[in-house]
């Protein structure tokens, strides 16, 4: 599975990313890591253009609230309605149904096994309606 | 896939989707299509390996690189392989992260960049890449840089598939002995020593030439430069535009090719596996085994 993990926007703090890009190399996948501050019109590109199943986005700076769905919409925007895309950081419970409503599968927070990142693209890659663009609003349950 | 919509995906790539390009080229990598299959037409082009030591400055020199061309307005495309791990057959392609020109909003829609890993078959990538560098070609892309890493076998099989190899090297790498021990200086058109603003960079070019020298009349030539300051990046860049292929380099990039297409054959055999497991196993000696797949037995 080709995968892209992205840092969208002012937040220097990539040791999660780097982290969630070595497991899921480990689990097979091969993954492409944008590096820090990326604009969300780079990162969709970046996806387009490495023709990725997947996309990570890891925010730490509270900002995921305006660029996770702004990605999101980018993606769909672009006809790429079949990317599945998932979160990180730290991402306050209150904030995650609304990134759900945007079309992310899931949001991982701190304490995350490596292990349930890994399950959740497996079965994400299984199905037919986790793609950003997909109705039905599935998201994994650890 | 089939051949209709093979068909409306080419002609959307060759009308510009970045989308059904980049899928154009899954498809290749993957091995559901070849560069044969999407029609007789041979487009015009050109390939440049980049490649060298890890760490050397390959990627921020290709930024220099692919800003240049899409400057002047020239489309640029780049492949960026990167190795898979043994292991787990999973890849880190992390050539983006130096990358800031294909970010640039003006210059964006000139360059193209695509991360490929070389996969647990090392010994088909080659022929893969090849294919990649047809496609491209085939759907406006008329200039392909390859950037491999120059450590290991498989990896001087990929710069051999580009028309022209640069070698980038630089100080503290030990003696020229070192780069000769790779096999990269033979197949080299222009050896490009970075870091040229750090301590030994002169010294390592003088040794290269040196050793250059040894292999006969027409060396390529070795430029000093530094992707980071930018001390002689305009000559290099000049030196790339220009450069054309050393008698010397010719033959040796055809062995290389050789058995790219040879090793292409061996791993894609119907019996590949089978083979492997009867060489394992004792049941049947190596060289037995060619006779077999060469005869296409």
């Amino acid at each position: 599975m080709r995968i892209v993990v992205a840092k969208p926007g002012l937040d220097g703090h990539d040791r999660g990313a780097k982290v969630v890009a070595r497991a899921l190399r480990d689990a097979g996948h091969e993954v492409i890591y944008t590096g820090l501050r990326r604009t969300p019109a780079q990162i969709v590109a970046t996806v387009r253009d490495e023709d990725a199943r997947f996309l990570g986005l890891s925010s730490l700076s509270g900002a995921h609230g305006h660029l996770f769905p702004t990605i999101c919409q980018l993606l769909r925007d672009e006809g790429l309605d079949d990317v599945v895309v998932f979160g990180g950081g730290i991402i306050p419970d209150a904030d995650r149904p609304a990134l759900h409503d945007a079309g992310m599968r899931a949001i991982f927070g701190p304490g995350t096994s490596t292990e349930a990142i890994s399950a959740f693209v497996a079965e994400a890659s299984s199905r037919d309606d986790a793609g950003v663009g997909a109705e039905g609003g599935w998201t994994w349950e650890a | 896939m089939d051949a209709a919509s093979l068909a409306a995906r080419l002609e959307a790539a060759r009308d510009g989707s970045r989308r059904d390009l980049a899928r154009l080229l899954t498809d290749v990598e993957d091995g559901r299509i070849a560069a044969a299959d999407l029609g007789a037409q041979r487009a015009e082009g050109r390939s440049i390996a980049i490649t060298g030591p890890p760490g050397v400055g390959k990627s921020c020199f290709i930024d220099h690189l692919l800003r240049a061309h899409a400057e002047r307005d020239e489309p640029v495309a780049l492949l960026a392989v990167d190795p898979s791990s043994a292991l787990s057959g999973g890849a880190l392609l992390g050539d983006r992260i130096r990358l800031t020109s294909p970010d640039d909003e003006v210059l964006a829609g000139r360059i193209y960049v695509r991360s490929i890993a070389t996969r647990r078959s090392s010994g088909s990538i080659p022929s893969v890449l090849g294919d990649l560098v047809k496609v491209l070609h085939g759907c406006g892309w008329p200039l392909v840089i390859i950037e491999t890493v120059g450590a290991g076998q498989s990896e001087v099989r990929c710069a051999a598939v580009a028309d022209r190899i640069v070698l980038m090297e630089g100080p503290a790498r030990g003696d020229a002995v070192q780069a000769e021990k790779a096999g990269l200086l033979e197949l080299a058109d222009l050896v490009l020593v970075n870091k040229a603003d750090l301590d030994g960079a002169e010294r390592h070019a003088a040794e290269l030439r040196d050793s250059l020298a040894l292999d006969g009349p027409d060396p390529p030539a070795v430029l000093l430069m530094s992707a980071q300051t930018g001390l002689g990046l305009p000559e290099a860049l000049h030196a790339l535009r220009t450069l054309e292929s050393r008698p010397g380099s010719e033959r040796a990039r055809a062995r290389e090719r050789l058995a790219n297409a040879a090793e292409a054959r061996l791993v894609r055999h119907e019996d590949y596996e089978a083979i492997l497991a009867r060489i394992a196993n004792g049941s049947l000696a190596p060289e037995d085994a060619v006779e077999v797949i060469w005869r296409g037995g």
